[in-house]
């Protein structure tokens, strides 16, 4: 019977007691169930376990290997380390949406088959975007619609996938595939939403920046890194991966040297790290595989950690745009060692996580004597260390004195803080420990002194382009428009032109289109674009929109007469 | 707050200009170093003196070069996308 059970299950559990407890209960709740289901994850054994019949399959809900394994084990550590972070200061429907966010992530990893996935999944994809709701703004709110229809539009078309291999394999199976017809390609594409993959990269700028301080860190951690794992499992060694991940690099990079906000330079340096991942993927050898496991889990630590200085820096000071902010290191000393350690394991300098796992990518490009792979990933590797790396930490930290004296991080936060700093440590001098969990034997060496030297020389003249560059990088108080703008603008446009010409028309047939479509222009505007949402008492009655939950709670109740009906 | 000797210690001018000449006798020790550690080249050009440092510096200023002029075409004002939804009213 045990098998049957998820370690997610614990978290799902937990989810549900921290929204009904309070007080030490909830305390106790939100750091004990990341340490159980640390426990449930290493007892899994490798294979499938028991499986359940669902119409003519069976589901898998637990298999158990090394590298499902890994990656449970790092969802597991995050919940644990952002509850920590948040406890005191997060909403309970925040930290409850968290643990099931977490569970999700967790569910994915050890999903025997592509129904069990997918479910876990769509759990990921609903309790993220309550995480991001939870920022509480009227930017949180329109951000977390727009987030919610992405993913929930990346759902639908991995469906899609999924529904076709089942029917044309009879196969549920997590195996791996190559992108060759319309199936494979739809679970691809699916995926590689989640992983902020090029052309819709944008919904993970827009969206995680606008959460709370304590919201960010959570969601830095699982969606993005799910996509990774699921590539790894079903799509290890397809070449679209190599391509699409070295745009992710690059696009990351610039976007986060033209960005002011210093969450969302953080966001868009988290599509330039998965893109590292997705290229490794696509590079497919163990070596590249492990690379793109190790590199998850260390970049899953050190961008959490980039997050959590970011948000006590937002939660003490309210600010979050680096033109508001500097001269920080003066109050917040903790906090900036903090930030500089998960900046300088973001850059892969020795010592840290980054360099012993970034690099295995890098070793896998050269064993496969993928030359342009390799340069493009060197330069990226500088790339990181400008805007991640002393762009992040120079902006907030140093710079000018804003003349904010905020206090350092509550004791909660720098625990967490303090936590994940020494992991980046330690994987960054320890690697051999780690590399015994990686999922394929590793032969590869992390410390020459010819690599460590290289790597010094690249991002330290990296540093030194940085300084000289200050000019021309003085932050502006500007976004940068990405293909976002295609449905926020573009079809958002269109749609009003459309309305405007119907409602010029004035038939009676058009009348009641008009009064369709200016509901929906209705929504769209309140949930595509415009903060406000104040307008629709001021609409005619026939424009203002419904509520859609009394309809869903309608249908459900039919539908429940429906199947009682016809059981009875 | 502004007269420099009574800021910390670390932004004073002369601690800046510290800074800045430990700096650059790190970067020359990194490429110096080379003289005494091979450094592997696996792509040829990769292995030559002071490749990495060259390389590292390149990247950077193409990269914030590119950016500044995708920025031209790319940036708009932040309130670009609150400002029109205030402009449907």
């Amino acid at each position: 019977m045990t098998e049957l059970l998820s370690p997610a299950l614990i978290l799902v559990a937990s989810a549900l007691l921290t929204a009904l407890l309070r007080g030490h209960w909830r305390t106790a709740v939100i750091l004990l169930a990341p340490l159980a289901t640390l426990w449930a994850i290493w007892q899994v054994p490798d294979g499938v376990g028991a499986t359940i019949p669902f119409l003519d399959y069976r589901l898998e809900p637990v298999e158990g290997s090394p590298l499902r394994r890994l990656f449970a084990t790092i969802f597991a550590l995050m919940a644990f380390a952002g509850g920590l972070f948040s406890f005191r200061q997060a909403r309970w429907y925040e930290l409850a949406a968290a643990q099931a966010y977490a569970a999700g992530a967790v569910g994915v990893c050890f999903a025997g088959d592509l129904i069990t996935l997918f479910l876990y999944w769509e759990l990921m994809a609903l309790f993220s975007t309550v995480v991001v709701w939870a920022g509480g703004t009227p930017a949180a709110r329109a951000a977390g619609i727009r987030y919610a229809i992405m993913h929930l539009l990346g759902g639908v078309i991995l469906k899609v996938g999924i529904e076709g291999i089942v029917i044309h394999t009879g196969s549920i199976d997590i195996q791996p595939m190559l992108a060759t017809n319309f199936d494979t390609w739809m679970v691809l594409i699916g995926i590689l939403i989640n992983a902020a993959a090029p052309p819709v990269s944008a919904w993970l700028s827009d969206s995680y920046p606008e959460s709370s301080p304590t919201g960010s860190v959570f969601l830095s951690a699982f969606t993005t890194k799910t996509a990774v794992l699921a590539l790894i499992m079903l799509f290890p060694g397809e070449p679209v991966l190599i391509g699409v991940g070295l745009f992710m690099v690059m696009y990351g990079i610039i976007y986060a040297l033209l960005e002011n906000d210093a969450r969302r330079i953080l966001a868009y340096s988290i599509v330039n790290q998965v893109g590292f991942m997705v290229c490794a993927v696509g590079i497919g050898t163990q070596m590249a595989l492990n690379g793109a496991a190790a590199h998850a889990f260390a970049h899953i630590i050190y961008k959490a950690l980039l997050f959590m200085s970011a948000g006590v820096v937002v939660y003490r000071t309210g600010k979050t745009k680096c033109t508001d902010l500097g001269g920080l290191f003066r109050t917040m000393p903790l906090t900036t060692i903090c930030g500089i350690i998960g900046a300088l394991a973001i850059s892969g300098f020795p010592l840290t996580s980054g360099f012993t796992t970034k690099n295995m990518i890098s070793q896998a490009a050269i064993d496969g004597n993928l030359a342009i792979v390799y340069f493009m990933l060197a330069a990226a590797s500088a790339g990181v260390f400008l805007h991640a790396g002393i762009k992040f930490p120079w902006f907030v930290f140093f710079q000018k004195d804003s003349g904010l004296r905020p206090k350092d991080a509550p004791w909660n936060m720098a625990a967490a803080m303090v936590l994940f700093s020494a992991l980046c440590i330690l994987i960054g001098v320890f690697p051999e420990v780690f590399y015994r969990f990686l999922p394929f034997p590793v032969t590869y060496e992390a410390y020459t002194a010819g690599k460590v030297l290289f790597y010094l020389q690249l991002l330290l003249f990296s540093g030194l382009a940085f300084f000289l560059l200050l000019p021309l990088m003085q932050r502006t108080l500007t976004i940068s428009l990405d293909t976002d703008w295609i449905w926020r603008v573009a079809l958002y446009s269109l749609a009003r032109r459309a309305y405007a010409g119907l409602a010029s028309a004035g038939h009676s047939l058009e009348a009641r289109l008009h009064a369709a479509i200016s509901r929906i222009i209705t929504r769209l505007q309140r949930y595509l674009d415009s903060p406000s949402s104040d307008r629709a008492g001021r609409l005619e009655i026939f424009s203002r929109a419904q509520p859609i939950g009394s309809t869903a709670l309608w249908i459900a109740v039919l539908l429940t007469g429906y199947v009682l009906a016809y059981f009875l | 707050m502004n007269r420099p000797e009574s800021d910390h210690w670390l932004v004073r001018p002369a601690t800046v200009r510290l800074i800045w000449r430990i700096f650059i006798a790190v970067l020359a020790a990194t490429v110096l170093a080379q003289l005494a550690i091979n450094v592997k080249g696996y792509f040829g050009v990769d292995g030559w003196f002071g490749f990495g440092a060259v390389y590292g510096f390149l990247a950077c200023l193409a990269m914030v070069l590119f950016a500044k002029l995708l920025g031209g075409f790319l940036k708009r004002d932040e309130s670009y996308y609150g400002d029109r939804a205030a402009d449907d009213d």
